[in-house]
């Protein structure tokens, strides 16, 4: 459940943005969640509403998925990241550690690991409405 | 669009006593046998110690150490398994022994995942392997980690000290703090790194000797704490800690 840890720094983040700007409320966080760290929504949902903390009581979390696009450095290949035939523990090691991909994946065309992850690599935090 | 593992670094590491990153400009100078050692030193008078392999590229502590079937728990974070008393945690769990060939990028990518979500706990010392190089590990943890200290290798050579210069000049133009400098396989009486570093203002920690037996001692933990090398990293170092 490392999906508890980037929760946590999802909340502690918007914490210090809401501080920044003197927000009084967080009403809305978009969240993206990149598609190549496999995360597990409902984990990571139920984490972000566990760390509720009083300046977030009344917050959406509104969760969007990018899909993961990958480009080679070699051939300029692009190619769409999928799971599909993935070996089990390889697709838990990119869960980890995203750039794991370049360890195990290789462009389809030209066989290279020298690729970009062009979309879809982590948790990022899109937005953040409050209230004054 | 706001990265939020970059703000959540410093509270990983906040019941952290001291971190340590064993640096140098060089490669093949000592820092991954300094780095183990040091750490099992540490450990072995009593403190609780991490030790973290930041060579993404060129992972070596787990073969010094000898550590293989190990994998980290997964709790609000991932857990680093406990090596001969040391909490470890090396990208070799991930990567397995593929070879990793990450750029630039990539590599400070995946440190900032790595620190944003392994749980280190209380500990005394985290002692940090890092690649050769003043590139995006040291970049990375010169920018993000607050507190840390870097303990600096070099040989005798002229070659591994003018790399080792810009390291120490960099630091110093940055205000983090050196430890000091261990003059690493010395051969024979020389005072040319001493004076050298002294001249750059930088603590002199000593020197630690060519040892033959070094490599008889790969892997095997009980050995290695008994090599001359290890004496010395001990008298040097972490006496001084
Ligand atoms: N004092 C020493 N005496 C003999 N061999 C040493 C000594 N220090 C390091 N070595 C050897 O030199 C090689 C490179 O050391 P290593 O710690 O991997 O360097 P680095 O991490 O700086 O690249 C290893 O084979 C190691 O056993
Ligand atoms: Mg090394
Ligand atoms: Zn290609």
């Amino acid at each position: 459940m490392h999906e508890w840890a980037l929760a946590e720094a999802v909340i502690s983040t918007t914490l210090k943005i809401a501080e920044e700007k003197e927000l009084k409320e967080v009403i809305e966080l978009k969240i993206k969640i990149g598609e190549l760290q496999q995360i597990d929504q409902e984990i990571f949902e139920f984490a972000l509403s566990q760390l509720r903390s009083p300046m977030l009581k009344n917050a959406k979390f509104s969760l969007e998925t990018v899909k993961a696009e990958l480009k080679c450095r070699v051939c300029n290949h692009k190619w769409k990241f999928s799971t599909k035939n993935m070996d089990h523990d390889v697709s838990e090691f990119i869960h980890f550690v995203p750039e794991i991909a370049h360890t195990y994946l290789k462009c389809p065309k030209c066989g290279s690991p020298d690729f970009e992850i062009l979309t879809g690599r982590g948790v990022w935090l899109d937005s953040i409405k409050g209230a004054k | 669009m706001v990265d939020p593992r970059l703000n959540i670094i410093n509270e990983r590491l906040s019941k952290i006593g001291k971190i340590i990153a064993v640096s140098s400009g060089k490669g093949g100078v000592g820092k991954s046998m300094i780095a183990s050692t040091l750490a099992l030193a540490l450990s072995r008078r009593g403190y609780k110690v991490g030790l973290l392999d930041l060579d993404f590229s060129c992972p070596s502590t787990h073969v010094i150490l000898s550590i293989e079937g190990l994998f980290p728990k997964e709790e609000k974070g991932i857990i680093p398994p406990e090596a001969h008393g040391l909490r470890y945690m090396s990208i070799v769990y991930y990567a397995r022994d593929e070879p990793s060939p990450l750029r630039g990028v990539d590599i400070s990518n995946a440190i900032i995942e790595l620190f944003a979500i392994t749980q280190w706990g209380s500990l005394d010392f985290l002692v940090i392997d890092m690649p050769p190089g003043i590139g995006d590990a040291t970049l990375d943890m010169i920018r993000f980690v607050n507190g840390i200290n870097f303990l600096i290798v070099t040989t005798p050579s002229k070659v591994a000290f003018e790399t080792v210069r810009k390291l120490i000049q960099l630091l110093k133009d940055l205000k983090v703090p050196i430890v000091g400098v261990v003059e690493n396989m010395k051969m024979r009486d020389s005072p040319f790194i001493r004076e050298q570093v002294e001249r750059l203002a930088a603590p002199f920690l000593g020197g630690i000797n060519f040892d033959y037996k070094l490599e008889d001692s790969m892997g095997d933990v009980k050995k290695l704490l008994e090599t001359e090398f290890a004496q010395s990293v001990e008298e040097i170092v972490s006496k001084k800690l």
